[in-house]
Parts: structure tokens; sequence; C-alpha cells
């Protein structure tokens, strides 16, 4: 009988991904979900810090504004908001498939690419607003 | 490598080791923050898109409506805590060991709960006039 087999080293899950592990849009748009939980969370502490400055009076909401004004500030925002379009209409699709509906692969293709295109519509209709308001 | 053979029982290895019984009001309290989020959010950011750049007079005067008050002093409560057990669940899948995973969960409930009640803090005062 041959020897048990040493224990040699094996790709890993997180190395899986691409050479192994072909990606499909489910996949991706699950793991997106997931970071733009992550990133949401983070700007959920925006959102706070704003109406903490406002509370807290002009001179530190004008610090604040200045900042969300300046280009990374807009960039954050920009990514931000994207990502908040992003999950609530992926978060949306999540709650048909946990009552039972849509989860049949055809559908599921078709919701995924339906979240991706409203959630870019979303987010330029909310950008749209605040340049012409 | 052997495996190392354990006399305990089947059940006996189990108990302490398997559910906490919280499974389901944690899956539950996830959808239910998620689905009050929905018109929540959108109300939030396509009434902040809104308000006119950085107007201090203007943002001041929209948070003490008492009708925006109420609504944002919601979605601060609804968002930290989905974001709570949001992050909670990354911290559970991707955090190995044991030790680390309960320092992470308990800094994320409190940043969460210092977030939550410094927001309240914030729309109170503002609403209520300081």
């Amino acid at each position: 009988m041959n020897s048990p087999s040493p224990n040699r080293e094996r790709p890993l899950s997180p190395f899986m991904l691409g050479p192994y592990y072909r990606f499909q849009l489910t996949s991706v748009l699950s793991f997106i979900h997931r970071l733009t939980g992550i990133g949401l969370s983070i700007g959920s502490f925006l959102l706070i810090g704003w109406l903490v400055a406002l509370a807290s009076g002009p001179w530190a909401h004008a610090a604040w504004s200045g900042h969300l004004g300046a280009w990374y500030g807009q960039v954050l925002l920009a990514g931000w908001s994207w990502a908040l379009m992003y999950h609530l209409c992926n978060g949306i699709r999540h709650l048909f498939w946990d009552v039972g509906l849509g989860f049949d692969l055809k559908t599921t293709y078709r919701s995924g690419y339906a979240v991706v295109a409203v959630s870019f519509l979303l987010t330029a209709g909310v950008w749209a607003l605040a340049c012409l308001g | 490598m052997t495996p190392t053979k354990s006399y305990r029982s089947p059940l006996g290895r189990a108990r302490g080791l398997g559910s906490a019984k919280q499974g389901v009001h944690h899956f539950w309290m996830q959808r239910l923050s998620a689905i009050a989020l929905v018109p929540l959010t959108l109300w939030f950011v396509f009434s902040v898109a809104q308000l006119p750049g950085a107007s201090y007079s203007a943002a001041r005067h929209w948070v003490s409506a008492p009708s925006v008050a109420v609504f944002l002093l919601l979605l601060i409560a609804a968002l930290c805590y989905h974001s709570m057990l949001g992050i909670q669940v990354v911290i559970e899948d991707y955090v190995g060991r044991e030790g680390r995973k309960l320092v992470l969960l308990l800094l994320s409930k409190f940043i969460h709960i210092l977030a939550a009640v410094s927001g309240i803090f914030a729309v109170l005062s503002l609403a209520l006039g300081k």
C-alpha cells in the first residue's frame, strides 16, 4: 500500500478564484453585495458625521462640507451613492429569493442584470437632481 | 498524522458547539431592517440631493422639521442595526481565531451603538433646538 499522501501545499479558497474557479455573474454580484455592505457600513458613519457636524455648529459643518465638496469627497460620495443603490436593489432581489421567488437560473441572471442597470440609473438620477437643484 | 481518539460520545462533543439558537432572530431582524431601509434610504438620498450645496442654514432647517427628524431617527436606528448585523456576519465568516473574533465583534457592537446614539442625539438637539 502507498504511504499516506504528504500534506502538500494545495490552493486554498481565495487562490481558487480565477485559475480554478470561473467567475459567473451570480457569484460576482454576491461578492459585490458583501463588499458594498462593508463600504456602506463605513459610509453610514459619514452620514452620522454630517448630522453631528450640523448639530455642532456652522464651523464644524463648514469643515465637514469642505471635505465632502473636495475632489476626494465627491469621489467618495459618488462611490457611496452607487454602493447604496446597488446594495438596495440587490437586497430587494435577496428578499424575493427569501420568499422563494425568482430562484431559477434564468430569472436569477435576468434580475442580476436588472439590478446592475437600475443601480446605475438611480445613482445617475440622484446626481442629476443634486446638480440641477 | 493519525486522528486523536476521543472517548466522548458524538452528542457530548456536539453539545455547546452548535447553534446558539440566535440564527433565526438574526436572519429575521436583518430582513426586517432591510425592508425598513428601502423607503428610508431612498427618501434620505433623494432629499439630501435636493439640498443646496454646502448651505448650513438650509441643512439645519431641513433636519429640524418634525417629520424629517422622525424619519431621520428611524433611518439612523435601522441603518446602524442593519449594519451591525451585517458586519457581525462578515467577522464570523472571515475571522478564524476565537479571541480575535470576540474582540472584533465587541468592537463592532460598541462602534455601531456609539454611532447610533451620536446620530440620534444630533438630530434631537437640532430638532428640539439647543
